[in-house]
């Protein structure tokens, strides 16, 4: 097996750790390859929007530690898909609302499904 | 945020990222840009069949097959594209190779720009902001907070990484290593040493 790296101050070490450590991340990574795939944008816009949310979360005091990395991930996916037309940031909320209101209404333990009632 | 405060013992949770990527996947998949399978199929390739072994076995191919080393620092994107690895965004891929007058590093100092196809997706440390600052503006010492020590006459050299470009550091092939199969090989190169912050295990640390 490899050494396991040093730990370092200030550069956060894994030695091969998890490639994502919650499910949203790994469905947040994946959705940006897709909507890159079908043209929606190209790498170079993805990259430079994802560079000033990373500058602008540092900027409001995120450690910018790699850990809240899909967070910025997450915030270039909804400005883009704004930015490009896909869906506007008030749409975004509805949809976020109303899985909410779904997830409020389940019981705990069983699969949270969206339904029309959901969308007030 | 929830709009009422009574107790949420008999509902569930989702936490606001949660929230948010549900709400992504449900309007995407409505509207037909994505589809739930393609996602899916994306994630389990990620998680278990692209990673850094992919590049272990380029680096041993270059070290055992001197045709192969020249076509691979020639054209990178082209060497791998013939092995199978593909990058899903388009971008091009060099192989920049160590000598003993010079070591490679590669970061991305904007934001995280790594060669997923031949690496897998890069480890958190890659994607914090003190290894991108310091990476460029104090690379020995980053080395030697890595455990690596190289000689003073060696020329260090970091790459910054695009999303047009992306790089790979061809380690130097350990001496004793004469006949060693690729797969053998293979077993030297850590994750690391393709990024230049390690280096690779010499024979006899993989004989304990």
């Amino acid at each position: 097996m490899a050494k396991p790296t040093i730990p370092v101050p200030g550069i956060p070490c894994d030695a091969e750790g998890p490639v994502f450590r919650e499910p949203w991340e790994a469905q947040a990574f994946a959705m940006a390859l897709a909507l890159h795939e079908r043209g929606v944008f190209t790498w170079p816009e993805w990259a430079s929007t994802l560079g000033e949310e990373i500058k602008r979360a540092q900027a409001a005091g995120d450690p910018d530690t790699g850990d809240t990395y899909y967070r910025h991930w997450l915030n270039t996916l909804e400005r883009l898909v704004a930015q490009k037309g896909v869906a506007d940031e008030v749409t975004l909320a509805r949809y976020r609302d109303a899985w909410d209101h779904a997830a409020d209404r389940t019981p705990h333990g069983a699969p949270i499904e969206l339904r029309a009632e959901d969308f007030k | 945020m929830s709009d009422h405060d009574h107790s949420h013992d008999h509902g569930s949770e989702l936490s606001e990222q949660q929230l948010r990527v549900r709400a992504l996947e449900t309007i995407l998949v409505e509207k037909g840009y994505v589809d739930p399978q393609a996602l899916d199929a994306i994630v389990e390739a990620y998680e278990t069949k692209i990673g850094p072994r992919n590049g272990a076995l380029i680096v041993a191919k270059a070290w055992a097959d001197p045709a192969f080393k020249q076509a691979l620092l020639k054209d990178a994107t082209a060497a791998v594209a013939t092995l199978g690895h593909v990058s899903p965004v388009g971008d091009h891929l060099v192989a920049v190779e160590n000598t003993p007058r010079r070591h490679n590093m590669i970061v991305c100092t904007l934001c995280s720009c790594y060669p997923w196809e031949v690496l897998g997706l890069p480890p958190v440390w890659y994607k914090s902001a003190p290894y991108r600052s310091r990476a460029v503006k104090d690379p020995r010492g980053v080395l030697a907070d890595f455990g690596v020590a190289l000689p003073k006459e060696t020329e260090i050299r970091v790459w910054d990484s695009t999303a047009e470009t992306r790089f790979l550091v061809l380690p130097m092939r350990p001496a004793g290593t004469d006949g060693w199969t690729e797969e053998g090989l293979a077993d030297l190169v850590t994750r690391d040493s393709m990024i230049g912050t390690g280096l690779v295990r010499t024979p006899a640390e993989i004989a304990t």
